[in-house]
């Protein structure tokens, strides 16, 4: 019933047009122009909704890209207007408009100043990342990739903290280093297959060098994006200084988009240079997760620690999807390498909540407190139990404990890591203990013990409003810990598509 | 050689444009307005008739009408550059004009000489032989170098009027013995000649001697490094009003005549020129973002980036194929309607006695007024590069049309010095929104006009550049 309609156009365009709609009529009105922010996103997420209600399960149907859209957009290059989604797209899509929503009800008292542009601008946000989420045309994928710097290179630096200035140009130039170089890959791809179409791409035939080559550009695009260790210093600076709710946004689905990519780009276009070179990012994402967590142990900032603990999660994306082609190149063990894939698949979901719903309980203490160093906390459980309540449960899900979302993903990486290479899940393993060092040694901190000074003493415990976005967070990270089923259905035939193409590229 | 009266049809739209010319000059004698409302709008129509006629007129896509023993060619490539010209030209006026009257600069001179100097280009574009392209370049240059000491009582501005005027004679006088080179190895001034003859001529070094002097000169004139000294003094010493003439339209018109030349006269040695033309790339490109990183003067600043535009056009020079200038076309085009509204944006800041030439002078516009903020911030964005833009869409084309040449080392240097050039673009920015606007900033204008236009402008940045299809396919057909 939904199939007729453009339902990936009215994904992207709506919350654009929403974006124009608030500038226009929030000028003076903030109230007006929050409520309005807060229609359009709930709208989106509606038809994000009426997405996935949409979208074609059976194995036949989820073995294509669904809600097809192509309309030509550059007739001298051949560029499409094309929209197409897979059970991973819906499932990211699905993320962005649940986030985007929460995101927006917990702008809503801090933002005081320029109301009407902040909320512009998430939602400009919003439209651009589905569009990401959605493009099968390169150029379009592209278009929208760099277009999303803008509003966030505009929040970060207007809303933002201190250094708010040194850590958005710094986010926008390190990303724009690395999206460049993959148009160079994208034009030598466009010369030689003569359009911008993905699908093209991944039948260009390309030689071992030109796909060596090519999956370095893509690589260093992704890899900034993710963030991966060494090319991840951006992140902590741009999550400090931004305000909350850009934290949120770029912690939960911005950092998808590099994970995203690797399953669009690397692996379709480039299948052969991404097995060859799985052992690079392997071992990239594993210094991530031992190194990277090291170095959130020592922070005393609570949002660095966030963000580092972030870039050690997100490591597990990047080693799921890479020990999947180490497992098809050295075994041809499809079983585990889709387990791989899965898993990292189910981690980035997963992240998306409980890092938005990390930031967002940063959020709420830096409203009352405005400090985020730990030594000025000491037990808010006394004076905040609700919101300790939260908190702890989603440190459990950041630890990886069984029944919440962040064991699932971590979990499936880990069993298939073990079955490539023992080292590497043994490696990967010690997540769980620095991960729970890092995490618990917080809660600890800031939650737990004596109540620590004056202030704290005074906080008061969390409105209705942050109720229902923490609310919200905890019963995602709930229903996938629990019940993850839905959501490997949802993506498990589109990755079997994608595993199922690194055969044949092998062959 | 007899005279045919069917070339004056073809001439038609310059012939109108220079009627209309002197019938301002004598009009304005009898104008005693300060505001020179009737000088101002006759001018603008004059151009609009201009370009109405250029348009009417335009020969098929495909085909080239030719005056005058072929001295004088009307095809697409002539028909694109001139509608811009004329477009360009008519931006400057708008956006100059208020600035010119609160500085009591707005004499009837200005219109005169923007206008002698838009004939000047559409001559220039439309050159048919060495002559006709030496005419139109040195009725430009007169009437640039008297624009740039308008202000005689500044001394920087007149400064800057005598360097562009002896760097700008050296660069014609380069032009011109480089000229007389390719005639004497070929013995001919027409540039469909030269093009046939130059593979058998029977001194090949002539013409390669020949072809460096050109070069020179071209490089000049778009100001590509090492050949750009003028361009940041003139940029800065110029009135803004002037500056945004001659940053826009001009570089159309350079366009123009380094395709002539290249390609109409040259195009069977482009095996020699590519390589010169991808060294010039890659120095525009280093000198001119490094040092605009430098700049805290904003004129000074979108100087050098112009130079580093420059560099980004030559590559799509390099491909040496229809595609290729294609491209560059598109580049040029794109870089102009850009530089028009950034360039307009210092002149709504300016007041009487306060110049705005600083960067700082942005300082919190986001404040006073996110409207203008928000048009110059896709000014900025467009010239770094950033899609949805016109500018974006601009670079991957001549990207693509290098690479394709097989410059693949020539684009990756490109693209490395894009980065470095979004730094300066995003402190404009940074400036704009960020920083905190000074309690003695004045408040703007509300100049309508000027509002509009610039609005107008602006959109088309985003209009372009999520539907720029037409107009490159119209850049495309150009080159048929």
């Amino acid at each position: 019933m939904f199939l007729n309609l453009p339902l990936l156009s009215t994904l992207i365009w709506l919350p654009m047009i929403g974006a124009i709609v608030v500038l226009a009529i929030g000028r003076n009105n903030d109230n007006a122009a929050r409520w309005a922010t807060l229609l359009f996103a709930v709208a989106t997420f509606v038809v994000s909704i009426a997405l996935y209600l949409g979208y074609d399960h059976t194995a036949t149907g989820a073995a294509t890209m669904q809600f097809i859209e192509l309309h030509p957009w550059i007739n001298a290059l051949r560029a499409n207007y094309a929209l197409g989604a897979d059970g991973i797209s819906v499932a990211l899509i699905g993320l962005t408009g649940f986030t985007s929503v929460l995101v927006i009800v917990g702008s809503w008292g801090p933002i005081q100043k320029k109301v009407s542009l902040y909320m512009a601008a998430m939602l400009a946000l919003e439209g651009l990342l589905i569009g990401v989420f959605a493009a099968t045309d390169a150029l379009l994928f592209y278009v929208f990739f760099e277009a999303m710097l803008i509003p966030m290179f505009i929040i970060i630096g207007i809303w933002g903290g201190a250094r708010r200035v040194y850590a958005t140009l710094k986010f926008f130039i390190y990303t724009f280093v690395g999206s460049i170089f993959m148009l160079v890959g994208l034009i030598y791809l466009h010369l030689k297959t003569g359009e911008f179409s993905l699908a093209a791409f991944a039948n260009a035939g390309l030689g071992p060098t030109e796909q060596a080559w090519l999956f370095f550009a893509f690589l260093i695009a992704f890899a900034i994006k993710v963030p991966m260790w060494p090319v991840h210093t951006w992140l902590p600076d741009a999550h400090v200084e931004a305000p909350t709710g850009g934290s949120v946004i770029l912690a939960a689905i911005m950092l998808k988009v590099g994970g995203y990519g690797f399953l669009r780009f690397s692996l379709p276009i480039t299948p052969d240079a991404s097995q060859e070179y799985a052992w690079v990012v392997i071992a990239m994402s594993l210094i991530a997760v031992v190194y990277i967590g090291y170095v959130a142990l020592v922070q005393d900032d609570m949002k660095k620690l966030i963000a580092y603990s972030s870039i050690a999660h997100m490591a597990f994306v990047t080693l799921g999807i890479f020990i999947a082609l180490a497992l098809v190149r050295d075994q041809n063990n499809l079983q585990a390498a889709q387990l791989g894939m899965q898993g990292a698949m189910v981690q980035m979901i997963s992240h998306g909540f409980v890092s938005g719903a990390m930031f967002s309980c940063i959020g709420v203490l830096y409203d009352r407190m405005h400090t985020r160093a730990i030594r000025d906390y000491g037990g808010v459980a006394n004076t905040m139990p609700w919101f300790a309540t939260f908190f702890v449960l989603f440190a459990m899900a950041n630890v990886g404990l069984p029944g919440t979302s962040g064991f699932v993903g971590e979990f499936m990486v880990i069993l298939a890591s073990f079955q490539a290479n023992f080292w590497f899940a043994f490696v990967a393993a010690f997540t769980l203990i620095i991960g729970a060092a890092y995490t618990l040694w917080l809660v600890k901190r800031v939650i737990f013990g004596d109540v620590a000074n004056e202030k704290v003493a005074k906080l008061h415990d969390i409105n209705p409003r942050e109720w229902i976005v923490l609310g919200a967070f905890a019963v995602g990270v709930l229903l996938i810990g629990l019940y993850p089923k839905p959501l490997t259905d949802l993506m498990d035939t589109s990755i079997q598509q994608i595993v199922g193409r690194l055969l044949l590229a092998k062959a | 050689m007899t005279f045919n009266p069917v070339d004056l049809l073809v001439l038609m739209p310059e012939l109108v444009l220079l009627g209309a010319t002197l019938l301002i000059l004598m009009l304005d004698l009898f104008v005693e307005q300060s505001s020179r409302a009737l000088t101002h709008w006759l001018s603008l129509l004059a151009l609009a008739i201009t370009a109405l006629l250029v348009c009417v007129g335009a020969p098929e896509s495909g085909e080239r009408m030719l005056a005058f023993n072929d001295m004088f060619i009307r095809d697409g490539v002539a028909t694109i550059l001139k509608v811009f010209i004329l477009l360009t030209s008519a931006l400057s006026l708008v956006y100059g004009r208020n600035y010119l009257r609160e500085r009591k600069l707005l004499i009837g001179e200005i219109y005169l000489l923007i206008l002698f100097a838009t004939l000047g280009m559409m001559l220039l574009v439309s050159a048919g032989s060495l002559i006709t392209v030496y005419l139109g370049l040195e009725l430009l240059t007169l009437c640039s170098y008297a624009l740039v000491a308008l202000n005689r009582d500044s001394s920087v501005s007149s400064e800057a009027a005598i360097k562009y005027f002896v760097l700008g004679a050296l660069a014609s006088g380069l032009i011109l013995y480089g000229m007389s080179m390719i005639y004497g190895a070929t013995v001919s001034l027409d540039l469909a000649t030269i093009h046939a003859s130059i593979g058998n001529v029977a001194h090949p070094n002539l013409i390669a001697f020949g072809l460096v002097f050109l070069i020179a000169g071209i490089a000049f004139k778009l100001g590509a490094a090492p050949f750009h000294m003028w361009l940041p003094d003139v940029y800065q010493g110029a009135p803004t009003a002037i500056t945004v003439f001659i940053g826009s339209a001009p570089k159309l018109a350079a366009f123009g005549m380094a395709w002539r030349l290249l390609d109409g006269a040259l195009g069977p040695l482009s095996g020699q020129w590519t390589l010169m033309l991808a060294i010039l790339a890659v120095l525009s490109l280093v000198v001119g973002n490094v040092l605009a990183i430098a700049q805290t003067n904003i004129k000074r600043m979108l100087a050098y980036s112009t130079i580093s535009h420059m560099g980004f056009l030559l590559l799509g020079f390099v491909n040496g194929t229809s595609a290729g200038y294609a491209a560059a076309l598109f580049y040029i085009i794109s870089y102009t309607v850009t530089a028009a509204m950034a360039f307009g944006m210092i002149m709504v800041l300016a007041r009487a006695g306060f110049e705005a030439e600083e960067i700082d002078d942005f300082r919190g516009l986001a404040q006073r007024s996110p409207w203008y903020a928000g048009m110059m911030a896709i000014a900025m964005f467009s010239l770094a590069g950033i899609p949805p833009l016109f500018g974006f869409f601009a670079k991957l084309l001549v990207l693509k049309a290098a690479i394709d040449a097989g410059y693949l080392w020539l684009a990756i240097v490109a693209i490395v010095f894009a980065i470095v050039g979004i730094f300066y673009y995003l402190r404009v920015v940074k400036v704009m929104y960020f920083d905190k606007a000074d309690e003695s900033a004045l408040a703007l204008p509300d100049d309508k006009p000027l509002r509009w236009v610039l609005s107008l402008n602006g959109l088309a940045l985003v209009v372009l550049g999520v539907a720029w299809g037409p107009l490159f396919d119209w850049c495309l057909r150009s080159f048929i």
